[in-house]
């Protein structure tokens, strides 16, 4: 049953955002500009500086792209996620429970916004120019790790969000807070990791694993030792700490969803 | 309002090793007069005015512009305007306290900090007042394109995101060429944000500064009550 479900819902999602094409256009262009916002600052710095963190302006925009664009499936996904203080508090999450579905996939269903497809969009574009203006050897190798890195990217983001936004079963009103790690995580993983330091870094790149998501495969694929020291072999273990991530967070979200209480009578 | 500062903060450690990672790349260890010191107060200061005046807009006025609503504001016995900016000024005074000052806080205990001239406080004051304003005028600009078009959501989607780029809120905006610092001070955006941060660590020159926000918070005023005076004769009360 459910297989037949959610290609309907994600159907009907999909036919509503297309009946207003202008609003909807706009909407695309503001996403994939509100991510591009990022390659400005980018661009800014290299005018002053020629190295960011021992990168030069092309090494960033590699990171930067494959980072982009990992985050912008996730948010395509998981973005729906932000709603879940409101389903909490006004209640509706126990019709969501009473449905014969996954929670999880209920909610990251309840809205496809397709014009976050614009933040994707920005991504792919700043790849098309880096990728080129690198040094990359391309084997059969690199080409997979290039088609591999932004999907295990956008599993880690989606991971990361459903833990994070787990946080609101118990504090109901924890969405901003689970911005620093969410939106945070895209800030941080634009930049190679070596411009960070301390605990920041420890926390953003290990315990959050974003370190995972475009800077140690971009160091794979530029075939570039890491400043910090750091495997060659990181680049290629994305994959694994995806699937490491999506486990934590199916556990995590079950045991939030065990703790769910309604709102009373 | 805890939450909402441990992004700021998080934001600002962020944006704090960027900066001064490009900073630590340079022979002078400064970029466009910008310091250590002057960097860290930047950011942490933009952190602290970004729920202060409201950079990513609101759309209060929109959604009851759609939903009809705006018909029962329009004939009461106010300025629809002048009441929405008196409404804007007390939620500015609020967010002072609870948004401002905590990550101004938290930068000055974490890094070398740069607190102004005690005679540039009151400036500092009127400066940041006078960002909530133009930021007003086009939050109301922004709001009011619903009478014409609606569904405004793209609207608004845009004014955020050229806010947050072209504000000075990642970036310095004396870090930009030239040209683009030219252009853009023909244009409101770095009144809502790099103008106090400015007056706070004494860049620039103070009264150009101020003089640029007091032109725009008059002129975005009073284009905003001309719109209001045409969209008034237009407006359809939706439903019965």
């Amino acid at each position: 049953m459910a297989e037949a479900i959610y290609p309907r819902i994600l159907h009907a999602r999909l036919r509503g955002q297309l009946s207003y094409r202008a609003s909807f256009l706009l909407d695309c262009l503001a996403q994939a500009v509100a991510q591009g916002g990022e390659v400005v600052v980018i661009l800014v710095l290299f005018n002053r500086v020629t190295a960011l963190g021992g990168f030069s302006v092309d090494e960033v925009l590699l990171v930067y792209a494959l980072a982009s664009t990992a985050f912008g499936l996730s948010d395509l996904f998981a973005g729906q996620l932000n709603a879940l203080p409101a389903y909490i508090r006004e209640g509706t999450f126990d019709v969501l429970l009473l449905r014969p579905l996954g929670t999880l996939p209920q909610v990251m269903v309840s809205d496809l916004p397709l014009k976050r497809i614009g933040r994707v969009f920005t991504g792919l574009v700043v790849l098309g120019y880096a990728l080129p203006h690198n040094d990359v050897v391309w084997t059969p190798w690199s080409v997979g790790l290039l088609v591999v890195t932004p999907v295990a990217g956008s599993v880690i983001f989606s991971g990361i969000w459903v833990v994070a936004c787990s946080v609101c079963f118990w504090l109901v009103d924890g969405q901003e807070l689970a911005n620093t790690v969410t939106y945070g995580s895209n800030t941080f993983t634009s930049y190679p990791i070596s411009v960070y330091s301390g605990w920041l870094r420890r926390l953003m790149a290990f315990v959050v694993p974003g370190a995972f998501v475009a800077y140690y495969p971009a160091l794979a694929l530029l075939d570039k030792p890491d400043p910090l020291g750091g495997p060659g072999w990181l680049g290629w273990v994305g994959p694994v700490v995806a699937v490491l991530v999506a486990g934590l967070a199916g556990l995590v979200w079950k045991t939030a969803v065990r703790h769910y209480r309604g709102t009373g009578s | 309002m805890v939450a909402g500062t441990a992004t700021n903060v998080v934001f600002g450690l962020l944006r704090v090793a960027v900066l001064l990672a490009a900073l630590g790349s340079t022979a002078s260890g400064r970029i466009a007069g910008y310091d250590v010191a002057a960097t860290v107060t930047y950011v942490w200061l933009g952190q602290g005015l970004l729920a202060f005046v409201v950079l990513w807009g609101d759309s209060a006025l929109a959604n009851r512009i759609r939903s009809g609503d705006v018909v029962v504001d329009l004939y009461r016995p106010w300025d629809l305007q002048t009441a929405l900016l008196a409404e804007d000024l007390g939620r500015a005074a609020y967010c002072a306290v609870t948004r401002l000052v905590p990550p101004v806080v938290v930068g000055a205990l974490l890094f070398p900090f740069r607190w102004p001239a005690p005679e540039r406080w009151p400036v500092f004051v009127v400066s940041a007042v006078l960002a909530v304003l133009v930021s007003f005028g086009m939050r109301f600009l922004v709001n009011a394109s619903t009478f014409w078009l609606l569904d405004n959501r793209g609207v608004v989607a845009l004014h955020g995101v050229g806010t947050g780029i072209l504000c000075g809120l990642n970036v310095p905006l004396d870090f930009f060429p030239e040209w683009a610092r030219f252009a853009l001070w023909f244009t409101p955006m770095p009144a809502i944000m790099q103008s106090p941060i400015d007056v706070f660590i004494g860049h620039g020159s103070l009264w150009l500064v101020v003089g640029h926000q007091v032109f725009w918070a008059a002129a975005l005023f009073g284009v905003g009550k001309v719109v209001l005076a045409r969209a008034v004769r237009k407006v359809v009360v939706q439903g019965g």
